[in-house]
């Protein structure tokens, strides 16, 4: 019973991690309406930066929030300079810019910061009163900043006026400009959001994979995953499907198919989820009368 | 005044004998706009008098929509646009609308995925007078009960004459000074389109707003318009208060369905 419990809290830990990129993820779809597939190299730059900042002396909260302000800017500069130009491209030529900054981020980190394997701090302290036998207080730590992010993207999105065009201006640009959205702004800021919600899973997820330029391309694709399981426009839904994923695959791996197939196993059954409810398990269809 | 004796490439400019000179809030002059390579406008004159109704007429392809796009800057123009005496061509979309220019636009553009109190919401997003909004809300939603009753709804689930009427309630929530509207009778059953039309005419007494209506239906765009404008393949080809468009024979055959025979 123990080893069960013990199982399902390591899901757990795992699928926080998920959950915090999917949350990113749900974050550019609901202010583009675009699945970014560099988000995670992203969060990978952007961890780098705290990196150095703490090593340059400074604390680590200073570099925390430094780091949330500098992945904002590249997340509006990387919309401002490079997106905005693709606004009426197909959907495929998107893609392949996507996938294109994956690459491009992912080779001038290895560039700029080598590729050796780094220790990165976390903010919970070894040992805490939070942090039983079962739960590291880091893991502990990671799984309530993911839940703290999910409660501002929720809140931000449901209830403030910026949330609102956010939406809008994703879901139809041309008639958010006939009511005076400035479009141009709203999408640099979803970018940019998007970015620091990044930059904080990136923070989260370095202490446990260890910091290096390949940290989040295993991520990615399960928070990807996710995120689809829960429905890729709700937050919560992303949420809870990166915990999930996280339980499903340590379960399986554990008591049905082995450590080998446990990630196939889970990714069939999801895939199972999406047949029967296409838009996720959270998500809800728009529905559309003409 | 017929169709037919267009100079070539010109266009004529607007004559309104007998009509009572106000101040022109939006005036147009030589507006041009392509679909690349296609000419859709070449030089339209029209003034928009203050709180007047202004019907713009014409068949399928004339360059009705084209001109109310071009207007507001959701395509590329050429050509003159004031509005209150400030220059509007050459300004982006957004920045158009906050001068007070709404849009009714063709499709009706819901925001599908929001509720109808959202949709409304959007309309007044570049307001900051809270109370006014407030009260704005209840006052359209008095115009329109059908909002009202389907304010938590996801609006792409209303039907075609809700969706109407929501995008008219949006475009007024912004409280304009000059509103652009793309067929409000298209797609709709007789009985809405009555409604709709009856809305306008309030909304003409109530709302200090001047329109700038596209119709196909110009028998009643001429009972709602001061004055109408009718176009032919991007060119004005008449103008002229209401009443004199409506007894010119050339438009009662093309447009009203008068009973003898076009020649």
């Amino acid at each position: 019973m123990n080893a069960f419990v013990s199982q399902l809290l390591a899901g757990l830990a795992t699928g926080g991690i998920y959950a915090s990129l999917a949350l990113a993820l749900v974050v550019i779809y609901r202010s583009t309406h675009h699945v970014n597939f560099a988000q995670g190299e992203m969060a990978m730059f952007a961890t780098f930066i705290t990196a150095l900042l703490i090593e340059a002396g400074w604390p680590y909260w200073a570099a925390f929030f430094a780091t949330l302000v500098i992945a904002f800017a590249m997340g509006a500069v990387i919309e401002a300079l490079l997106i905005r130009r693709l606004r009426t491209a197909p959907v495929l030529s998107i893609v392949v810019v996507f996938v294109a900054l994956l690459v491009i981020l992912h080779s001038l980190a290895g560039w700029l910061f080598g590729y050796a394997i780094r220790p990165f701090p976390s903010p919970f302290a070894e040992t805490s009163w939070y942090g039983g036998s079962l739960l590291s207080p880091h893991q502990v730590g990671a799984i309530a900043v993911t839940f703290l992010m999910l409660a501002l993207v929720y809140v931000f999105f449901r209830f403030s006026p910026l949330g609102l065009c956010m939406r809008a201006t994703a879901e139809n640009p041309v008639s958010s400009r006939l009511v005076g959205v400035r479009v141009n702004r709203m999408l640099a800021l979803g970018w940019g959001l998007a970015g620091a919600i990044g930059a904080v899973a990136g923070m989260m997820i370095a202490p446990v994979v260890f910091l290096d330029v390949h940290m989040m391309s295993g991520v990615l694709l399960y928070a990807f995953a996710a995120a689809v399981l829960g429905g890729i426009g709700s937050a919560p839904g992303a949420v809870a499907g990166g915990f999930i994923v996280g339980v499903l695959e340590n379960m399986l791996g554990t008591y049905v198919v082995g450590p080998e197939l446990k990630l196939s196993v889970a990714l069939v059954l999801i895939i199972g989820v999406l047949v029967v409810r296409p838009d996720g398990l959270f998500g809800k269809a728009v529905v559309v009368r003409v | 005044m017929s169709p037919q004796g267009r100079p070539e490439g010109e266009y004529r400019r607007a004559q309104h004998e007998g009509s009572p000179v106000s101040e022109v809030l939006l005036d147009v002059r030589g507006l041009e706009a392509s679909y690349g390579a296609t000419r859709a406008l070449f030089g339209i004159d029209l003034q928009v008098a203050a709180g007047s109704i202004t019907a713009l007429l014409g068949a399928n392809g004339a360059g009705k929509t084209t001109t109310l796009r071009a207007l507001c800057g959701l395509i590329r123009r050429k050509g003159q646009v004031t509005l209150a005496g400030q220059r509007i061509d050459g300004m982006a979309t957004e920045e158009i609308v906050r001068l007070g220019v709404a849009h009714v636009p063709d499709g009706r553009g819901t925001f599908t995925g929001l509720t109808t109190e959202e949709n409304l919401r959007m309309g007044a997003s570049t307001r900051r007078d809270r109370a006014g909004v407030h009260a704005d809300f209840e006052r359209f939603y008095e115009y329109f009960p059908r909002l009202k009753e389907r304010r938590h709804q996801q609006a792409g689930t209303l039907s075609g004459g809700e969706q109407q009427m929501l995008a008219i309630a949006r475009a007024l929530m912004l409280r304009p000074r000059l509103l652009l509207m793309d067929e409000p009778s298209f797609g709709l059953a007789p009985l809405m389109v009555q409604d709709i039309f009856r809305i306008m005419r309030r909304i003409r007494e109530e709302q200090n707003v001047a329109i700038l209506l596209v119709e196909q239906n110009a028998a009643l765009a001429l009972e709602l318009a001061d004055t109408a404008y009718l176009l032919e393949t991007g060119h004005v080809v008449l103008s002229g208060p209401a009443t004199t468009v409506r007894s010119n024979d050339a438009i009662r055959t093309a447009y009203l369905g008068a009973v003898e025979a076009a020649a």
